[in-house]
């Protein structure tokens, strides 16, 4: 009896599940139908609609053509700086250089023209110096000779 | 011979109208078909848009390539899934723009849903099921998506999809159950 009882309570319970199962089922077939009439409205409604360019996509667009003119603007700018510098570098140390190799060739020279000089006037001394005295300062001359 | 010449050419000409034609056909059976299905698959009217003309474009460059295996809509479709794709791909490549998109909300999305004979609470109820089930549709992967849509909103058969999609037909019943599984959690969590 209890076993009856049982049975009928299972198969109770088993339809409950079913037919729960099968509403669920009808609902998800209602929703996909719907989803699908919601899609297809869509869709007829866009491809029919004539296309303009929406003020809001063309400031963006020319924002962006904007931004990437900057960064271009940008980016040479960088670069040009970078290089001048560079140029204006290696042109200062290449006259520092020149100026440098100057100076010291302007010391050389003085140096040389200033040894050349001593020498030159060594040479004229010497010269002035063993130059022939007059015969009339000769006996004078002997006299100096005599002294020393 | 000069005779044969012009004869040869008329006959090409002839052959090019004829194969302008039949692509003219295509494009006007086919085009509103393949925009809802990118725009269902990516709530963006100027995206869709954009991808159609893609498609078609690229059709028409392989217009003399096609020799009618399958249908021209499975052709057709099999042209956008790419071009699809490769969008996506692209734009994960483009980092910068993965943040900004042109997207529908769900809301907007389910607005559309025509009104019919039914009350007012039952159109609410029934928004609120397409919303669930948008959501749901959100949340697949591309592949599962694609397969869905195909499905249940452009009512292809499960071969076709497999051409069009490139799958074995086991496969797109996989992708099909776990998408369907996903709208039902969808469904059934939100009571």
């Amino acid at each position: 009896m209890m076993n009856r009882f049982d049975e009928e309570a299972n198969g109770l319970k088993e339809q409950a599940v079913n037919s729960q199962s099968a509403e669920q089922d009808l609902e998800l077939q209602q929703a996909l139908k719907n989803f699908k009439s919601c899609v297809h409205a869509w869709g007829d409604a866009m491809y029919s609609l004539p296309r303009t360019v929406s003020k809001d996509v063309r400031l963006r667009s020319w924002r962006l053509a904007l931004g990437w003119a900057l960064g271009c603007v940008l980016v040479a700018g960088s670069v040009s700086g970078g290089l001048l510098e560079r140029h204006h570098r290696v042109e200062a140390a290449r006259i520092a250089a020149e100026q440098r190799a100057a100076e010291q060739q302007r010391k050389l020279g003085e140096q040389q023209a200033a040894k050349m000089s001593d020498e030159v006037l060594l040479a004229d001394v010497d010269s002035d110096v063993s130059r022939q005295v007059p015969s009339a300062m000769e006996p004078l001359a002997q006299m100096m000779d005599e002294t020393k | 011979m000069a005779a044969g010449t012009a004869l040869d050419a008329m006959a090409i000409t002839t052959a090019d109208d004829a194969a302008a034609q039949e692509f003219a056909r295509v494009v006007e059976t086919h085009r509103p078909q393949i925009f809802r299905f990118l725009l269902s698959s990516t709530r963006d009217v100027d995206l869709a848009e954009t991808l159609t003309q893609e498609c078609f474009l690229k059709a028409h460059r392989n217009w003399g390539g096609f020799r009618g295996e399958s249908s021209a809509m499975t052709w057709l479709m099999r042209i956008a899934i790419n071009l699809q794709k490769d969008h996506w791909r692209n734009r994960r490549m483009q980092f910068w723009r993965t943040t900004r998109t042109n997207s529908v909300d769900l809301d907007e999305a389910s607005d559309w849903l025509p009104s019919g004979e039914s009350s007012i609470e039952q159109q609410l109820l029934a928004k609120e099921r397409v919303k669930q089930v948008w959501t749901a549709v959100k949340g697949l992967s591309e592949r599962q998506r694609t397969v869905f849509l195909l499905r249940y909103v452009e009512e292809q058969e499960l071969s076709e999809i497999a051409a069009a999609t490139g799958l074995s037909e086991g496969t797109v019943k996989a992708h099909l159950s776990r998408a369907v599984a996903r709208v039902r959690l969808e469904l059934g969590g939100k009571r």
